[in-house]
């Protein structure tokens, strides 16, 4: 098989999110391409084995993964309550639901594997169900391969001997259930352990009691050759990885973020200072960044949000490369002092890792519902540039590219990336220093010792940057309007105009520095003609791997910005190839307004999703075929 | 060095009359006492008449947004703790809409001088009353008079365990400039509050010291090591009041605990003013004394009979902390010390990866 779809749910104290983890990043040891989702409960702790409390992890892996899948082909199912949720979908909690392909979270033909143990009439009780048979109830049809295994009795088994408690016992289930799904991937055993001993690597008395499960579990499949084949799943030849030979890991998108900081602050010769307050789901940058002193990284946990931006603006008014990471809420927060840092013309990185909104809205779910308030939510004429990432791997590049373009052209810029790309995973070509792009601060000449001021300018329209400890060049900056030749304060009406236009003309030459979009041809397979060339799908941001699928699937073009403001300058040239543009969000049309906005000859179509969770490529497939 | 080294080219633009002037002379002397070259000098304010003050020192200087000159100082401050940073704000600025970064930058001790100026009015946005104005002010947006308890900046300061605390009258450079010396000595949050007039919305709001004639009557200027003596002819001093008159457990009577009491000069009880002690009892008694008169628009028919203790100057409170930045930095080189991994090529190859 090429790729397969594994998605493992159980109860939040399961261990659902490690297990998956271990199985993702041993799949992709194994050489294969994966894309992760771990899909938790915002509750803080559901009451145990309620629908509630279910927390799944859902990974891809094969070979051209785009993304974590739309539906699962292996469930692991530890309780009632995820049984349910994962039978039912979005439509759970409705009465009289029963399977459906359209909202289940598995496929028809899907093996799930269920513990029997955890099926008793307390638990059916607790997961809502009305009768003694959970299969029949939920309506499972007799296509799903039901594979039953006592995963409490056979782990309480293993470790009988080990003197261990009961509670403790408990906790080692998962392990089992690894197990057994490493044994129907037919992945290696000595690898699988020497993992396991690294994840328990700071708590070592667990990692005997936790192989000896695992072991159990694989040689259960083994010696009872469960009534299911083995799956073999082909290694990456091709894929969106075949160029690249080197070093690989796997990395979620957070963290991906915060080491291209890093990697940008080495680079620029720069001391990395973030300013940040927790919010879900930017947290882990912050998270990253402390545990970073190593690399001398300064974070600060501030007392607010926008202490978060404006210690960053401190920072950066100091010559730092300043970051401030945070999501929809806390960028509201920040508007006024980002416009502050387009006035004063700093560098400046904002990083929003988008979630569901408005207001607190969905804390843990995934949206593109920011870019209209990235874009322009801030007083005045307030240019400031926008890019995207659109992979959890590429996290790292574009918060790099943040960095660059921001000390580069003195100007704050706002990286998007969001709840799916931040707690994913993906495979991730270690690069080395020395073969990232040039990074040049937009230092002070020399000349201008003496004569310097804030408002002078390079044949760009880059104003130059000195800061406090160098002599002579001491100035006043500010958040007042500043006179264009002096860079004192200026209310001249003329001047005002000549400023608002520099500001806005500041960003748009970084057109010329940034690389033109690029057109992805879908990859319809030889026996079939394509019937949709002449269409395009548009994206912006974490959804190219569902584009990019649907593109392949319908044998149509697709156009993904990273880009956003400014565009790339071959934007224009490149949709206007196409009769039919349909510009696919994840919101209710905010890239396509703006597309609009700036390119009003084109017609524009546009498909929306707005549920807090990734595109499924079937539904954006049969929107195109059926429109 | 000179005061004239820190005078900018700007034309400086207060009102006529307005306390400000003479807080920015005071600025610059006690700059050119300090001694610190201008490039190593950060000067960051938020918005209001006070946070101009940037734009009239010859030095770096940052005038930013409303209420965020102290999260953008901490931020200058931390990432470079080689420079010597001052805050520039008022009493809105500082006390309302930045309430939340004032209190965390002395709570976490960033070692910033902050002046505050109080002039107990919002002066920029013409005639609104602030957090320190007195309950029942009348004022443009207060037109029956304000019905809010004002704060007392010192018990905010000391709330936030704040390490160091001075007052100060624009009309007294010299006390100005020695407690803005002290706070540039202090490392830590130096809180200094500017007791300022504004003449065109608050005309003598602090008349009752700043007029000559009442000044030596009505504050005393505290000097470390120094008896706390004041009046005309030095005749007066601070003594402490304890009230022990307990019955059952209870205060038999409705007096503090503690409290500072006015005796003779040559009283042998009279206080001899300790800023380093850190128990801060004492020095909140001290910040507090005459803050009733601010509490309150006087009424004409009730005429206090309270015995009215002078308003504290000069520095109140001066103790030592670790302070953030120094804390800060001091961790990242500790694990920097330790680190095997220094830079990116190595951090990266701490990573469990695999070759294809």
């Amino acid at each position: 098989m090429k790729n397969i779809v594994v998605r493992f749910c159980g109860d939040s104290g399961d261990g659902m999110q490690l297990t998956g983890n271990m199985f993702a990043q041993l799949a992709a040891e194994s050489g294969h391409e994966i894309s992760t989702l771990p899909d938790f409960p915002a509750e803080i702790r559901a009451p145990q084995g309620t629908l509630g409390g279910v927390s799944a992890f859902q990974v891809e892996l094969g070979q051209e993964v785009y993304t974590s899948g739309d539906k699962a082909d292996v469930v692991v199912a530890m309780n009632a309550a995820a049984l349910k949720v994962c039978t039912l979908g979005s439509h759970f909690n409705h009465p009289q639901a029963h399977f459906d392909e359209e909202f289940s979270m598995y496929h028809r033909h899907a093996i799930v594997l269920v513990d029997t143990d955890s099926l008793t009439e307390k638990d059916l009780e607790k997961a809502q169900f009305h009768t003694p048979n959970p299969f029949e109830e939920l309506g499972i049809p007799e296509s799903v391969q039901i594979v039953p295994v006592a995963l409490t009795t056979l782990t309480k088994e293993a470790l009988k001997e080990s003197g261990m408690d009961n509670k403790a016992v408990l906790k080692c289930r998962n392990m089992f259930a690894l197990g057994l799904i490493y044994w129907l991937f037919d992945e290696p055993m000595e690898k699988a352990i020497h993992l396991l001993e690294e994840k328990f690597k700071k708590k070592p008395a667990l990692v005997a009691p936790n192989t000896k499960v695992m072991v159990d579990g694989y040689n259960y499949g083994q010696n009872l050759a469960l009534n299911v084949q083995q799956v073999h799943i082909e290694n990456v030849q091709g894929g969106n990885v075949q160029c690249a030979k080197g070093n690989f890991t796997s990395i979620a998108g957070n963290k991906a973020t915060a080491w291209g900081l890093i990697a940008a602050a080495e680079k620029a010769g720069k001391r990395l200072f973030l300013g940040s307050y927790p919010i879900t789901p930017a947290t882990d940058i912050l998270h990253e960044l402390a545990a970073r002193k190593d690399m001398n990284v300064m974070a600060i946990q501030a007392e607010d949000e926008i202490a978060g931006v404006c210690t960053a603006i401190g920072a950066a008014f100091a010559g730092d490369l300043a970051c401030t990471s945070t999501s929809g809420p806390g960028l509201s927060l920040k508007s006024e002092a980002i416009g502050l840092a387009v006035m004063a013309e700093l560098p400046l990185v904002v990083i929003d890792v988008q979630r569901g909104g408005p207001s607190t809205g969905l804390p843990t779910k995934t949206e593109q519902t920011d870019l209209l308030q990235a874009l322009y939510g801030r007083n005045g004429e307030c240019p400031a540039v926008v890019i995207a990432a659109s992979s959890s791997a590429n996290c790292f590049d574009y918060a790099y590219e943040a960095c660059k373009i921001a000390l580069e052209n003195m100007t704050p810029v706002i990286l998007m990336t969001d709840t799916y790309l931040a707690n994913g995973t993906a495979l991730w070509r270690i690069p080395k220093l020395a073969e990232l792009p040039e990074i040049k601060p937009q230092s002070v000449p020399e000349e201008l010792k003496g004569h310097y001021n804030p408002a002078l300018r390079d044949e760009r329209g880059v104003r130059y940057w000195a800061y406090p400890g160098m002599e002579g060049y001491e100035h006043r900056n500010i958040g007042l309007e500043r006179d264009a030749e002096r860079g004192t304060i200026s209310t001249n009406p003329e001047n005002h105009e000549q400023m608002v236009l520099a500001r806005k003309h500041k960003i748009e030459q970084i057109a010329n520095s940034i690389p033109d979009l690029k057109v992805i041809h879908g990859e319809v397979p030889s026996d079939q003609v394509p019937s949709t060339k002449e269409t395009l799908l548009v994206g912006w941001g974490s959804t190219e791997g569902h584009l990019h699928a649907a593109a392949n699937e319908l044998g149509c073009d697709l156009a993904h910005f990273n880009y956003i403001c400014p565009l790339p300058k071959n934007t224009q040239e490149v949709l206007s190839q196409y009769k039919r543009i349909i510009v696919c969000e994840l919101n209710t049309g905010q890239f396509a307004a703006y597309l609009r906005a700036n390119f009003p000859g084109l017609n524009i179509e546009q498909y929306n999703e707005i549920q807090g969770q990734p595109f499924a490529v079937e539904r954006i497939v049969n929107f195109v075929k059926n429109n | 060095m000179e005061a004239s080294q820190f005078k900018s080219d700007q034309y400086v633009r207060f009102c006529p009359g307005c306390g400000d002037h003479a807080i920015c002379m005071a600025l610059q002397k006690a700059m050119a006492q300090i001694g610190i070259p201008t490039h190593q000098v950060a000067v960051i304010s938020g918005i209001g008449c006070s946070s101009r003050m940037p734009h009239y020192l010859n030095t770096y200087g940052f005038n930013t947004i409303h209420g965020r000159g102290g999260a953008i100082a901490t931020g200058v401050k931390t990432s470079h703790p080689e420079l010597t940073v001052w805050q520039m704000s008022g009493d809105g600025d500082c006390l309302a809409i930045g309430g939340n970064h004032f209190i965390h930058e002395i709570r976490r001790n960033v070692d910033l001088n902050v002046c505050m100026f109080n002039n107990r009015i919002y002066g920029l946005t013409k005639g609104q009353y602030s957090p320190t104005s007195p309950k029942g002010f009348v004022s443009k947006s207060s037109p029956f008079g304000t019905v809010e308890r004002p704060f007392v900046p010192a018990e905010l300061v000391l709330g936030a365990r704040g390490t160091f605390f001075a007052r100060t009258l624009d009309v007294d450079v010299p006390t100005t400039v020695d407690c803005l010396v002290a706070a540039q000595q202090h490392k830590g949050a130096s809180i200094v509050e500017c007791l300022v007039n504004c003449v065109i919305f608050n005309n003598g709001t602090h008349a009752w010291i700043a007029d000559r004639e009442q000044r030596a009557e009505h504050s005393i200027i505290l000097k470390h090591g120094e008896k706390m003596l004041f009046g005309k002819n030095n005749d007066k001093g601070l003594a402490l009041k304890i009230n022990d008159r307990m019955v059952n457990g209870q205060m038999e009577n409705e007096q503090p605990l503690l409290s500072l009491t006015v005796v003779d000069a040559s009283d042998p009880r009279v206080l001899v003013h300790d800023a380093h002690r850190q128990d801060p009892t004492l020095h909140r008694l001290l910040a507090l004394m005459g803050q009733e008169r601010n509490l309150k628009v006087p009424s004409d028919q009730v005429p206090s009979t309270k015995e009215e203790l002078p308003i504290a100057l000069g520095v109140i409170r001066d103790v030592e902390a670790e302070t953030y930045d120094q804390a800060v930095n001091r961790q990242i080189a500790e694990v920097r010390g330790k680190a095997k991994a220094k830079t990116f090529d190595e951090l990266t190859a701490t990573l469990e990866q695999w070759t294809m």
